[in-house]
């Protein structure tokens, strides 16, 4: 099963604990500047939305990139940066119509989200379960399960 | 380690920004944020320093948890000798800056001298530097956080600001971070405001590492998550109500105190309680709530985010106020609402909004009206001493005129804006100002709930029930319940939470936490970040030590054992209704033993043998 990562923002906090496990897991240090999630903050909506690459399948960073840098995981389906390749060009942050690939000056390469090889840290490290990593074929499975239980209970009313 | 070993002097009458290794020798007694920036103030100023002088300086500190992933760690405090109080003041706030400070590898700042004009301090990673802030004086945190963001083109960048409260000499003005967050008490924003100060803007890419022992502390983090999400209180109640889901249940019991401490009972208090915000409005179906907001690192999630309804008449002609907003916390609805007699949700929200708009404390406002509607009411000042402001209990209207007012420093606010002692001395009734060494009284009657009158009486910045927040214990049964009708125990209980949250505020952790951690969930996490072998036992003597610390700077202040006292109608005017009715507080009953239980003579002042223990 391809997996992927669910986002409900009605659920976020804004607390950031996924920044800092992203960064932990692929900085080793705890910094939401280097995380490859991110979330935005619409404060006179008073509502959080946390955004990170969603993964194409045609992905448009894999197929801009000019040295073959970015390159399928066939575990998950992530589209991963192979940083011995990466030239830093940034094609790719241009390409990328979401803007979830973007270049880190400290290491003259790209970073972008690569699900953790399987086990997202956002996902565990969040505490409302705004960030969720579900089967991909399946995005509407909990909302058709809840429209089901619903239409039970019109059933029963009738 | 988790410190950045690092901090920045800000010498604001040079305008130089000096980068300096942080003493690691204190921090291994004063651990971080407030102790061991109380450390620092207590050796740089004399403490009989006048607030408002070049002299004092001013401190914001983060602690060595500040910026990792244990939950709630993004605390920071500020820190200076408080004009309110003559005090030592430390006012913690949540929001983003401290970590944001942190991230950009600083451990502390701390601002000495007067810029001869207007300055703000922008701080990017390890440069620093003091840039002119003439475009912004004038100006309210809300627009000085635009216009920051505008100048620098960064969305990111994280903001502390002061608004034309403190610039206006407000006693009660405080540090606005992340447009409503705030290190409200004791006039730590005055401060700021005297030294032309008029906002830090801090963007740090750097991180925080350096964790001791990386492994365990995210044990122990995800341990401390775990516990915090299982508790009913910090798990389900703050989430839901914040710490409104108090007022209810605050006020059944007869310690909600009402109209400047007249009454333990507000009729009005479902009104403006926590479920209150999450009901539609009959006006416009809609609920004041809108959602709620962590601070950076927090699984609890206790922020309110409100927003008042277009029509109501507070902000039907202001479109600036349609937006969501920082909503209404339970000390902040008690102070501009119960305290105050006002029972409109959107009128208090508002007033809420101006405190943080105008960068007021909301407590010590809101208690400083109550005492002017009270010296109103007594027709001891009318509406010729209020430019027309009908300042009765209950009036609506009014609290948002003289909030506006007393933010823009106009009219009879400029007399609120001096705090509730300083107002009812000038009127010749001292008996109706609702403070202990000159601050205001929080939302805890001390007739109903005992150890709240000791903490009061006792706590190092003037009336606070931040100190020791025995409420936990005498309400919630945290971490066990006892008789708030009584006072027998209560000075070791007292003593014990505040020791306990000297600790946890010189951590970088909320002390929210602690409805549902122990010690024994707190040690982990200090210890596998920080060296040091931070057992239970010597982070209780930490504690120890940063409360003798703070006494002994306030005793060389000029504080003596006659200023741990609490106002004659919370020790001679029994309650009025409710459980605790026909009581006062036993203060006099409770002080001897706490000061024998410090180690204090009877006079309130550490032995030589307490302090040579504590290594002062």
């Amino acid at each position: 099963m391809q997996r992927f990562l669910h986002i409900q923002p009605q659920k976020c906090t804004g607390c950031l604990q996924c920044e800092m496990a992203c960064s932990l897991d692929n900085e080793g240090i705890f910094n939401p500047a280097k995380s490859r999630i991110k979330v935005f903050v619409f404060h006179s909506e008073g509502q959080f939305a946390p955004f990170t690459c969603t993964q194409c399948n045609d992905a448009w960073c894999m197929n801009a990139c000019p040295v073959d840098a970015i390159q399928v995981d066939r575990d998950t389906g992530a589209k991963i940066v192979i940083d011995t390749q990466c030239v830093g060009c940034k094609v790719c942050t241009i390409a990328c119509p979401f803007g979830t690939i973007n270049y880190n000056r400290d290491t003259g390469k790209v970073i972008k989200c690569d699900l953790c090889g399987g086990q997202p840290e956002c996902v565990t490290a969040c505490p409302t379960d705004a960030i969720s990593y579900i089967d991909s074929d399946w995005a509407g499975f909990e909302r058709m399960r809840a429209s089901a239980e619903k239409s039970l209970a019109s059933a029963a009313n009738s | 380690m988790a410190w950045q070993r690092k901090i920045l002097r800000v010498d604001l009458t040079n305008g130089t920004c000096k980068s300096e290794p942080l003493n690691m020798e204190w921090a291994m007694q004063y651990l971080g944020q407030r102790g061991l920036a109380t450390k620092y103030l207590t050796e740089e100023i004399s403490p009989t320093v006048e607030p408002l002088s070049p002299e004092n300086k001013l401190i914001m500190a983060t602690g060595p948890l500040t910026g990792t992933m244990a939950s709630t760690g993004g605390r920071y405090s500020v820190i200076t000798k408080g004009p309110l109080t003559g005090a030592v003041a430390c006012s913690n706030s949540g929001g983003f800056i401290g970590a944001e400070i942190k991230s950009a590898g600083w451990d502390m700042f701390i601002f000495e001298g007067k810029a001869p004009q207007p300055m703000y301090l922008y701080v990017e990673n390890d440069k620093a530097q003091l840039l002119p802030a003439d475009f912004l004086w004038g100006k309210s945190v809300w627009e000085t956080d635009t216009l920051l963001h505008q100048k620098h083109q960064d969305p990111l960048l994280r903001i502390a600001a002061i608004g034309q409260s403190a610039e206006n000499g407000c006693l009660f003005a405080s540090v606005i971070n992340d447009l409503h967050r705030a290190a409200g008490r004791s006039g730590v924003g005055t401060v700021m405001g005297s030294k032309n100060l008029k906002a830090v803007a801090v963007r740090g890419t750097l991180g925080v590492g350096n964790i001791r022992n990386p492994k365990g502390f995210m044990k122990s983090v995800v341990a401390g998550k775990q516990v915090l999400a299982e508790n009913a209180v910090t798990g389900q109640g703050l989430p839901a109500y914040g710490t409104q889901v108090l007022m209810n249940v605050i006020n059944e019991m007869g310690a909600l105190p009402t109209r400047n401490w007249r009454e333990v009972q507000f009729e009005g208090a479902g009104k403006i309680s926590g479920e209150a915000m999450c009901e539609p409005r009959a006006t416009d179906g809609k609920a004041n709530l809108v959602t709620n907001a962590a601070c950076f690192g927090c699984t609890i999630a206790c922020g309110r985010i409100s927003r008042i309804d277009q029509e109501h008449f507070s902000v039907k002609n202001s479109p600036k106020y349609w937006g969501a907003s920082g909503g209404l916390e339970y000390e902040a609805a008690w102070a501009l609402g119960g305290d105050t007699g006002v029972d409109d949700l959107d009128a208090v929200t508002y007033a809420n909004y101006l405190c943080n708009e105008y960068g007021m404390d909301s407590i010590s406002f809101g208690a400083t009206v109550a005492a002017a509607m009270e010296l109103f009411e007594d027709g001891v000042i009318t509406t010729a001493d209020t430019d027309g402001i009908e300042l009765r209990f209950g009036n609506a209207e009014a609290l948002c005129q003289i909030a506006e007012q007393t933010g823009k420093g106009e009219g009879f606010g400029k007399e609120i804006a001096q705090g509730s002692k300083r107002l009812c001395d000038k009127y010749k009734r001292p008996d109706l100002s609702m403070t202990v060494k000159g601050q205001e009284f929080p939302a805890y009657d001390a007739r109903g709930i005992q150890g709240m009158g000791l903490t009061y009486a006792t706590s190092n910045r003037g009336a606070c029930h931040l100190r020791s927040y025995t409420v936990a214990s005498e309400v919630l049964g945290i971490p066990e319940k006892t008789d708030p009708l009584v006072a027998e125990g209560k000075p070791g209980l007292v003593k014990a939470f505040q020791d306990l949250t000297a600790v946890v505020d010189s951590s970088g952790l909320c002390v929210f936490t602690t409805f549902a951690w122990t010690m024994d969930d707190i040690q982990p996490q200090i210890d596998t970040a920080c060296e040091g072998n931070w057992s239970v036992e010597k982070l209780a003597e930490a504690g120890e030590r940063i409360w003798n610390l703070e006494r002994k700077f306030n005793l060389d202040a000029g504080f003596t054992a006659k200023d741990d006292t609490l106002p004659e109608r919370v020790l001679k005017t029994p309650a009025n209704a409710g459980p605790a009715k026909g009581r006062v507080s036993e203060l006099g009953a409770m002080l001897p033993e706490y000061y024998e239980l410090r180690g204090w003579t009877p006079q309130g002042e550490p032995t030589q043998e307490t302090l040579e223990r504590l290594g002062l």
